[in-house]
């Protein structure tokens, strides 16, 4: 059977998400790099298997498919039964995984990838950070975290007591916001999101990933 | 067993879509008024079931959850065999469901639903819609729109040839585009997101908002 393939950016928070969860269900795949500096997500092979010309985009036999958190989805109830279990055990378990999944997608990420795109992008780029943009988004993510402390001080991962793909969702954009933004306080300075980032950031199929993730 | 309780408001967008889904899945439930304007959301009482403090909640036996597109999932799944299969066939299927949820909440929503603020929000808080952002966002959508076009000329829904999800979620945002925003042309001018709207907003469920 064929390998899945996945198209991506080996900097790209959302193509490394999704290598994260194929590694914790131990799915073989191939990488294609889709070389964003030089816009080949913008040309027309590639906005053949995605039209909105963003990384990542996977290729399953006949599937084709793109949206980091909805390939971790398919990932995670194709590959049920081997690997981590992702989605948790029962319904309910699965609904608060998806819950917290809307969060990251909704509330957290919006925030955060602003910080990360304003530091590390955007100068990259020739241009200059907005700093009062990036004082606006550490507010926001301060108020959003503030609620994670709160649920995290009841449970162990967002969704219950078992780790699943809404702890995982969060992995790329804080590893960078810590790692390359020098952000970090926002985390250590919540005791709960402390302990929770820990352990998730120190799971061996994330640092395998991470490699990918090191900024000059 | 007792009835989902969804704690929400009848104007809210995200409110409609997890009523509409309920009424799909020919799911009964009970609304409990959260009242907006009164600030019912920041209280202790609602903030006990979404610390977010926004609105809807559901409640189903034990089971409290929040944000609205993980709400749709969990009726489609919970509800699979009942009223209308809004997931696909297949783990494919699904998939493609999945996908252009993702797309809905990721690339149409925000564009969508600042217009919304502006039109909406704003003046009732006393300030003035600001035309420009109105204008900067209408551009996204149409992007955005575009490329539903030409998915749409190869595809009679979003995630294929059925209704799903993915349709579902468009629903309340553009409602109030087209019949509170004036901003219908957007729908209107594309042939195929014409007549996908066309198809979607007819359904007896919708129609009954």
């Amino acid at each position: 059977m064929a390998a899945i393939k996945v198209h991506g950016f080996h900097a790209s928070t959302a193509t490394n998400m999704v290598l994260c969860c194929l590694n914790e269900k131990q799915v073989e795949y191939d990488f294609v790099l889709i070389d964003l500096l030089t816009g080949a997500h913008k040309k027309p092979q590639y906005l053949a298997l995605n039209p909105f010309g963003v990384v990542p985009t996977i290729q399953d036999g006949d599937l084709t498919l793109f949206e980091s958190r909805a390939i971790l989805r398919y990932l995670a109830q194709k590959f049920k039964g081997q690997g981590t279990d992702l989605l948790g055990s029962t319904l309910s378990e699965e609904a608060l995984v998806y819950q917290w999944c809307e969060v990251e997608g909704q509330s957290f990420n919006p925030p955060v990838s602003t910080i990360v795109s304003q530091i590390l992008v955007v100068p990259r780029r020739g241009g200059s950070t907005d700093e009062a943009a990036v004082e606006m988004n550490i507010e926001k993510l301060g108020k959003v975290l503030d609620i994670y402390e709160e649920r995290l001080s009841k449970s162990k991962y967002l969704a219950g007591d078992f780790f699943s793909l809404a702890d995982l969702q969060h992995l790329p954009h804080t590893h960078y916001l810590i790692s390359a933004c020098g952000k970090g306080d926002l985390i250590s300075s919540r005791k709960h999101v402390n302990a929770w980032w820990e352990d998730i950031s120190s799971r061996p199929t994330w640092q395998k990933v991470a490699e990918n993730m090191k900024v000059n | 067993m007792a009835m989902i309780k969804v704690h929400g408001h009848h104007l809210s967008t995200a409110t409609r879509l997890v009523l509409c889904c309920l009424e799909e899945k020919q799911v009964d439930y009970e609304l409990a008024f959260v009242d907006l304007s009164a600030g019912d959301h920041k209280q202790p009482q609602y903030l006990a079931l979404n610390p977010f403090g926004v609105v809807p909640s559901i409640q189903d036996g034990d089971l409290t959850l929040f944000e609205s597109r993980a709400v749709i999932k969990y009726l489609a799944t919970k509800y699979r065999g009942q009223g209308t299969e809004l997931l696909g066939n297949n783990v494919s299927e699904q998939a493609l469901v999945d996908q252009w949820c993702e797309v809905e909440g990721q690339s149409f929503n925000p564009p969508a639903s600042t217009i919304l603020f502006q039109t909406f929000v704003v003046p009732i808080k006393g300030g003035r819609t600001d035309e420009a952002v109105v204008k900067m966002n209408v551009e996204k959508v149409v992007k955005v729109l575009d490329i539903y076009e030409e998915r749409l000329s190869k595809s009679k829904y979003l995630a294929g040839d059925f209704f799903s999800l993915a349709d579902l979620q468009h629903l309340p945002c553009t409602e109030y585009l087209i019949n509170g925003c004036g901003k219908g042309d957007v729908i209107s001018s594309r042939k195929h997101v014409k007549a996908w709207w066309k198809d979607i907003s007819s359904r007896p469920v919708e129609e009954s908002h």
